[in-house]
C-alpha cells in the first residue's frame, strides 16, 4: 500500500514532537519521502502542527528548494551564476536540454529528471558545476552532463546517487567516507589564523579557565570583526546577548554563504569544522547560551552526515553536552538547520525566521537578536570564518591576532576567488592586503574588472586595483571574482540584478519592484535603446531602492548599477542612441502596432511590414 | 506615575513623546503627517511599503517600527523624501495593475490618495501588467488580487482583530502574492464580509459584494479633504 499524505506526515511530524518551529525540517523530510509537499500533506500539515494552511503554504513556496508539484526523482540543479555562466554554464544548460529533451523547469515524462537552476551552489571555482539531487557535481562539460545523465538512466534504481557519478574523490576531507565528494578544496594560500597548524581545543581550555566576561574582552581587545560581510564588532555582539536578561540564549553560526562566488565556508566546513564547532562553544560559554544552530545551506546537504559525526564525536568527548570539559554548569550542544535554497536568509534576521520555521523574512529591527531573536530569546548570531578566529584568539592571545593585519582591521581573510584566473580557490591573506597582490597570486592576466564582495559588493576598475581589502576599504565577505579583457560589465551587472530578483523576499516595495524596474531599464540599454536621460533614471532608481529598503538585500542590491555606473560610465555611454525628435528612444513604432494588431485581431492599416512575423 | 516625556525634533520643531512610542504615533500626536500605506491603527507595525521613510539623525529608517529616543533629529517633509515616497508610490502603482477610473473604491482608497497628494499624474515607471487571477469564491467578498499592494493589513487584521487566520502571503519576491486559508478560495475560509481584515484594505483588492457605488464617488473619503489632513488638523474631522 502506498504512503498516503496522511501518515506519512503523520510519523515525521511525530519525529520532531509536532513542534512547528521545526517546520522547515519537517517539510524537507515531508517532500523527501512523498515528493513534494502537495496539497493533501499541506492539508495534513496544518491540522498535525496546529497551524493555519496558507502558512504552511507561504512557507512551502518561499524556498527553491520546496515544490507543491511533484518533480523527478533526480533534480538536476545548474548553477547559473556568473562564474559558471563564464565558463560554459549555458552550454552544459543546452546540452542539458537537449539530452534529457525537456526545459528548464521541466520535468520529463517518464517522471525521472527534472531540469532547474539554482543561484550559486558555492562552487565557483570549480564551475560549471551543477547539483543532481544531493551530490555536486563540479567542473562539468556538455559532454559529461550527457555521460551522467546516461549513467542514471542506465540504473535508474540505483540507491547511492554519489556511486554513479563521483567518479574520483576531491582532495582532503573530501574523500571522507561520509562525503564521499568530487569538490576539491583548492585551497591556494593558508595563512596564520584559520588554516594554520594549530593545538586542538586549546582555545577552549584556556576560555573555560575565565571567566565569560573574559572572554569577551579577550575577542574585544583581538579587535574581532564579523567575517560575512558586515564586520560588526564580535565582542560588542556578544556583550549585548549576553546582557539581555533571559532563561535561555542561542548562539547561530551562519553557515549559508550564498553571495555568488562565495565559497570559503565550504573549506572550512570541510577541513577545520572542529575548529568551528570549539568556536561556536566558546562563543555558547561567552553569552551564557546552553544551545547552538549551525545552519547549513542546502547546497552544502553533502557535508551534513560528516558534520554530524563531528559532533558526535565532539560529544562523546565530553566537548559538547553536560559540563563541558568538566566544567560544571557549562552546558552546550548544536543542532544543525538545514537551509531550503534562499539567499536571504543568510541576512541575519532572515536566517532567524528560517530557523523558527517560517517564510525567510527579514525581521522589524529593533528588537535586535541580541535583545530578541531566535524564538524570542537573546541570540548571537556569527558568520563560519569568525566563530574560526575565536579559538585561535583564545589559543594564541589576542596580542598576538591583533598583530596581524592592519590596526583597525586585525587577523587574516579568506578569500572566495573565481572568474578569469588560472588559480581560482581560498585564499587565507591578511586583511589590509592589496587587491593586487591577490590578482597577482591567483594568476589574473590584465583584468578589466573585479567584482569585491559579490554583487552586493563593488565592481573595480582597474584604477582602484591598489586599494586594500579591510573593512575600512575594500570591505568584503571574501568573494572576488575576476573578469578579464572581453568581459561585459554592464551585461554582468544585470546578471547579478537577476539574482536580487530571483531571491528577494518581497516584502518591501523598494526591492520587490525596484529591483525589476531596475533591470528592465539596464536590460533596454543592453539591447542599443537607451538614451541619455536612462543614466539619470538609474542613478535615482538605485538610489530610492538603496535608502529606502527594509534589510541588506535592498541596501546593496543596487551596487551594480552603482559601481558600473561609476567605474564603466563609457560603456553605458557607447550604447546610447539619440531618439528621433518627439520620439522616445527605444520605442519601435511598428512591433508596438503588430503587438496592439495581435491582442486585438486587427491589422493596422499601412503598418502590415512592420511586424507580422511577432 | 507619569511616564517621562521625551523629547525630538522633526524637521526643526521640538515635539514631545513617550517613551515606548514609534517615531509615527509620536509625530501623530503632535500633527506631523509622515505618509504611510502598510500601517494602519490598531495593528502591530509591519514596515513594508516604506512610504513613511523618515531620517533618523541623517539614517533612513520606518518611522512606522523605528522608537522614539531622546533629542532623536528626525527629517520627514524634505525634498529629497517628498521624491523618494513618490517613487515608492508609483512602484506600487506599476506593480498592479490599477484602474482607477472604473475602480469601486475610487475616492476611498488610499494609494490613490497618496498618489494624488504626491501630485502623481502618471507613473513614471514602465508598467509590469501582471496576470493575476481574483478570486470570487465568496458569496460576500471579492479579491481583486490587481489591485493587491502586499500591505498585509488584512493579513494583520484577520489575525490581530478578528481572531481569524483568512489570509497570509505565498511565493516571493516580485511574484510575493497574497493567499487565503483554503485551497478551495475564500469562499472555503470563514471570512465574513463584515471581518476588520476586509475593511482594513487600504485599496479595492478586497470589496464587499454588491455594494460597490452606494456612496457615489464625489462624497467619499478623499473628496472631501487629502489624505494626511485627518492628522495634520484633526479639529476639522467629524
Amino acid at each position: 500500500m502506498p504512503t498516503t499524505a496522511e501518515t506519512a506526515v503523520a510519523t515525521i511530524c511525530a519525529s520532531f514532537g509536532h513542534d512547528r518551529a521545526r517546520l522547515l525540517d519537517i517539510l524537507q523530510s515531508v517532500q523527501r519521502q512523498l515528493g513534494c509537499v502537495g496539497d493533501a500533506a499541506i492539508d495534513a500539515l496544518a491540522a498535525d502542527l496546529g497551524m493555519p494552511r496558507v502558512d504552511v503554504a507561504g512557507v512551502v513556496s518561499f524556498y527553491s528548494f520546496l515544490t507543491t508539484k511533484p518533480r523527478g526523482r533526480i533534480v538536476i540543479r545548474l548553477c547559473d551564476d556568473v562564474p559558471d555562466r563564464m565558463l560554459g554554464a549555458d552550454r552544459v544548460g543546452s546540452g542539458l536540454e537537449e539530452e534529457l529533451g525537456i526545459r528548464f523547469g521541466e520535468t520529463t515524462p517518464d517522471g525521472l529528471f527534472t531540469l532547474e537552476h539554482a543561484s550559486c551552489i558555492g562552487m565557483s571555482d570549480q564551475a560549471p558545476a551543477a547539483l543532481f539531487n544531493d551530490v555536486v557535481v563540479p567542473n562539468l562539460g556538455p559532454g559529461a552532463a550527457r555521460r551522467l545523465v546516461d549513467e542514471i538512466r542506465q540504473h535508474p534504481e540505483a540507491p547511492d546517487l554519489r556511486r554513479l557519478l563521483v567518479r574520483e574523490y576531491g582532495d582532503g576531507q573530501n574523500a571522507h567516507d561520509l562525503v564521499r565528494s568530487a569538490v576539491q578544496n583548492n585551497l591556494r594560500r593558508a595563512g596564520e589564523v584559520i588554516f594554520a597548524e594549530r593545538t586542538a581545543n586549546a582555545g577552549l581550555a584556556k576560555a573555560l579557565a575565565m571567566s565569560p566576561a573574559e572572554v569577551i574582552r579577550q575577542v574585544k581587545t583581538a579587535r574581532l570583526r564579523g567575517r560575512g560581510g558586515a564586520g560588526f564588532p564580535t565582542g560588542m555582539k556578544w556583550e549585548f546577548a549576553r546582557a539581555a536578561a533571559s532563561d535561555q540564549r542561542y548562539l547561530i553560526c551562519n553557515a549559508d554563504e550564498g553571495e555568488p562566488g562565495t565559497f570559503k565556508d565550504r573549506v572550512i566546513l570541510t577541513e577545520r569544522p572542529d575548529l568551528l564547532f570549539e568556536g561556536m562553544t566558546i562563543a555558547g560559554y561567552a553569552i551564557g547560551a546552553s544551545r547552538g544552530l549551525l545552519y547549513l545551506r542546502g547546497e552544502y546537504a553533502y557535508l551534513r552526515d560528516y558534520l554530524e559525526d563531528v559532533l558526535a564525536r565532539r560529544r562523546a568527548a565530553g566537548l559538547l553536552g553536560e559540563n563541558i570539559c568538566g566544567k560544571p554548569g557549562f552546558d552546550f550542544d548544536v543542532r544543525i538547520q538545514l537551509g531550503a535554497g534562499a539567499y536571504i536568509c543568510g541576512e541575519e534576521t532572515a536566517l532567524i525566521s528560517s530557523c523558527e520555521g517560517l517564510r525567510g523574512d527579514p525581521k522589524n529591527r529593533p528588537p535586535f537578536p541580541a535583545q530578541r531573536g531566535y524564538l524570542g530569546k537573546p541570540t548571537a548570531v556569527n558568520n563560519v570564518e569568525t566563530l574560526c578566529c575565536v579559538p585561535r584568539i583564545l589559543e594564541m592571545g589576542s596580542g598576538w591576532f591583533a598583530s596581524i593585519g592592519s590596526r583597525k582591521s586585525t587577523g587574516t581573510k579568506l578569500l572566495s576567488v573565481s572568474g578569469d584566473c588560472t588559480r581560482r580557490g581560498v585564499y587565507e591573506v591578511p586583511l589590509g592586503t592589496r587587491l593586487a597582490v591577490v590578482l597577482e597570486m591567483c594568476g589574473a592576466e590584465d583584468p578589466l574588472a573585479v567584482q569585491v564582495g559579490g554583487p552586493s559588493g563593488q565592481m573595480v576598475g582597474a584604477a582602484d586595483f591598489a586599494r586594500e581589502i579591510c573593512f575600512d576599504d575594500l570591505a568584503t565577505g571574501g568573494a572576488l571574482v575576476v573578469f578579464g579583457a572581453g568581459r561585459d560589465p554592464l551585461a554582468i551587472a544585470a546578471q547579478y540584478l537577476a539574482f536580487f530578483i530571483h531571491e528577494s523576499c518581497g516584502y518591501c516595495t523598494p526591492c520587490r519592484v525596484g529591483n525589476v524596474l531596475l533591470k528592465e531599464r539596464l536590460d533596454r540599454i543592453l539591447a542599443g535603446a537607451g538614451e541619455a536621460a536612462d543614466l539619470d533614471y538609474l542613478q535615482t532608481l538605485a538610489g530610492t531602492v538603496k535608502t529606502a529598503s527594509r534589510c541588506g538585500l535592498g541596501q546593496t542590491s543596487p551596487n551594480p548599477v552603482l559601481s558600473t555606473l561609476r567605474s564603466f560610465r563609457p560603456l553605458y555611454e557607447a550604447r546610447l542612441t539619440t531618439p528621433a525628435e518627439g520620439r522616445q528612444a527605444g520605442f519601435d513604432l511598428a512591433a508596438r502596432l503588430a503587438e496592439a494588431g495581435r491582442l486585438t485581431g486587427r491589422r493596422p492599416v499601412g503598418f502590415e511590414a512592420g511586424g507580422e512575423s511577432r | 506615575m507619569t511616564s517621562p516625556t521625551i523629547f525630538l525634533t522633526v524637521d526643526g520643531r521640538r515635539i514631545e513623546a513617550r517613551p515606548g512610542q514609534t517615531i509615527l504615533e509620536a509625530t501623530d500626536e503632535a500633527c506631523i503627517y509622515v505618509p504611510r500605506l502598510c500601517w494602519m491603527k490598531g495593528l502591530l507595525p509591519f514596515g513594508s511599503c516604506r512610504v513613511c521613510t523618515v531620517r533618523v539623525n541623517g539614517r533612513p529608517q520606518a518611522a512606522c517600527t523605528q522608537p522614539v529616543t531622546p533629542g532623536m533629529v528626525v527629517e520627514n517633509d524634505t525634498e529629497e523624501l517628498r521624491a523618494l515616497r513618490r517613487d515608492l508610490i508609483d512602484m506600487l502603482f506599476v506593480e498592479g495593475n490599477h484602474f482607477c477610473m472604473f475602480c469601486a473604491k475610487s475616492g476611498n482608497c488610499e494609494l490613490q490618495a497618496l498618489a494624488y497628494r504626491f501630485g502623481i499624474a502618471a507613473p513614471g515607471y514602465p508598467f509590469a501588467f501582471p496576470q493575476r487571477a481574483p478570486d470570487a469564491s465568496h458569496p460576500g467578498i471579492l479579491i481583486d488580487r490587481d489591485r493587491c499592494v502586499l500591505c498585509a493589513r488584512c493579513v494583520r487584521a484577520s489575525r490581530e482583530i478578528d481572531g481569524k487566520t483568512v489570509f497570509g502571503f505565498v511565493h516571493r519576491g516580485a511574484a510575493k502574492a497574497l493567499a487565503v486559508n483554503a485551497a478551495a478560495g475564500l469562499g472555503g475560509t470563514d471570512a465574513d464580509a463584515a471581518d476588520r481584515a476586509v475593511a482594513a484594505c487600504p485599496t479595492g483588492a478586497l470589496m464587499v459584494k454588491r455594494i460597490g457605488f452606494a456612496l457615489p464617488v464625489g462624497r467619499r473619503v478623499f473628496d472631501h479633504a487629502p489624505i494626511g489632513s485627518e492628522i495634520e488638523s484633526p479639529a476639522a474631522e467629524k
